[in-house]
């Protein structure tokens, strides 16, 4: 198929979709008229069965927990699918000490550069750890949180080395820490199993009063093990990315 | 100018898709379909919004406060996580097609299969 037949085609669908889309809104509510019902239930019921503020971490580790269990899977598997599918391939082999040409030395990242990576590094897991802990009470939560702890991380490497970025999260711990956080969340749900309610029922002492950081049962502990499973998963993903560019190169030993 | 979002929804995914189409490189591919899948972020917080509705949250807000529809924002967080899962992949393989047929556009992929 040339690009200009592949474009006429294109142009043929999407008037087609246009229209079916054009036609769907016409049943739709108007923007901003809200008829509900689920939002309107979960706001009034929400606070009262779980003692968390934030409806949104109620809905994902509460009410729909067993929809971000998988969801914290597919993550999970993307993480093991990069490291598969980027693996050491016949005919490839790490960089050697040696490797580069004689008198050349690795390009030094900047001082501005590693100046402002290093200040932020800080700052940036502390706020990554107040998304992951305060699931319950603000718009935060495991996901975002472990994406911020995550990008801690990467900092070290912009404002380093690679192989300074290696050390700090060796691949084996960051390895055990993902499989902890993902198997928290099912654990989690198990002693609910235990305690005799249905799989991933908030089983915990609700805590009082609702909307304390210590308040919520089992949504602040699911998102802390969420947010230590996304936060290892982004860091794994991103050291096999760099690991493509940095340490392995082409060519038989 | 009530089903404006709804237009920049449609907007969203034409442009990803087109994208997509004419592209000649896998990366720009790739960010085509992060752009054509940021149109469901526009259409579930579309669906979801209420006039004078506020922020799910009632840390500092009276009980009975009108506000926005939760359901739609944890689904849109769902979103988030699942393009980030496929972006991830979808770039890895990238690697490994340039790796393995020595160019990342689409159109020289297709001829030198084999």
């Amino acid at each position: 198929m040339t690009p200009l037949v592949r474009r006429r085609v294109f142009t043929v669908g999407i008037a087609g979709l246009l229209a079916f889309y054009g036609w769907g809104l016409s049943g739709l509510p108007a923007f901003g008229d809200y008829r509900g019902p689920y939002g309107f239930l979960v706001d009034a019921l929400a606070i009262h069965q779980t003692h968390a503020t934030g409806i949104v971490s109620a809905v994902n580790f509460f009410y729909r927990g067993f929809d971000t269990l998988g969801e914290e899977f597919i993550l999970f598997i993307a993480a093991t699918g990069v490291a598969t599918v980027l693996r050491e391939l016949r005919g490839e082999h790490d960089r050697e000490e040696n490797d580069l040409a004689e008198g050349r030395a690795a390009t030094l990242t900047s001082d501005a550069v590693r100046m402002s990576a290093l200040v932020f590094v800080g700052p940036v897991l502390v706020m990554g750890w107040f998304l992951t802990t305060h699931a319950q009470t603000d718009p935060s939560g495991g996901f975002q949180g472990g994406v911020v702890m995550a990008t801690a991380v990467i900092l070290v490497y912009l404002g380093g080395q690679f192989l300074v970025f290696e050390r700090l999260s060796p691949i084996d711990v960051a390895d055990a820490a993902e499989a902890v956080g993902a198997g928290g969340f099912v654990l989690v749900g198990l002693g609910a199993l235990m305690a005799g309610a249905a799989y991933l029922a908030d089983f915990l002492p609700l805590g009082s009063p609702a909307g304390a950081v210590d308040a919520s049962g089992t949504i602040a502990l699911i998102s802390f093990f969420v947010g230590v499973e996304v936060a290892m998963a982004f860091v794994l993903i991103a050291n096999e990315l760099l690991e493509q560019t940095i340490v392995v190169r082409k060519g038989s030993r | 100018m009530s089903v404006l979002p709804f237009i920049v929804v449609a907007w969203i995914v034409g442009a990803g898709l087109y994208g997509i189409i004419t592209s000649r490189h896998l990366v720009h591919q790739i960010i085509s379909l992060i752009v054509l899948q940021s149109s469901t972020y526009v259409l579930l917080l579309a669906v979801g919004f209420h006039v004078n509705g506020v922020a799910p949250y009632f840390s500092d807000i009276p009980r009975g406060t009108r506000t926005v529809d939760p359901v739609v924002q944890a689904l849109a967080l769902t979103d988030v996580v699942v393009e980030a899962a496929v972006t991830a992949l979808l770039l890895a393989f990238a690697i490994q097609a340039h790796k393995r047929f020595g160019s990342v556009d689409p159109e020289e992929l297709r001829q030198l299969r084999g």
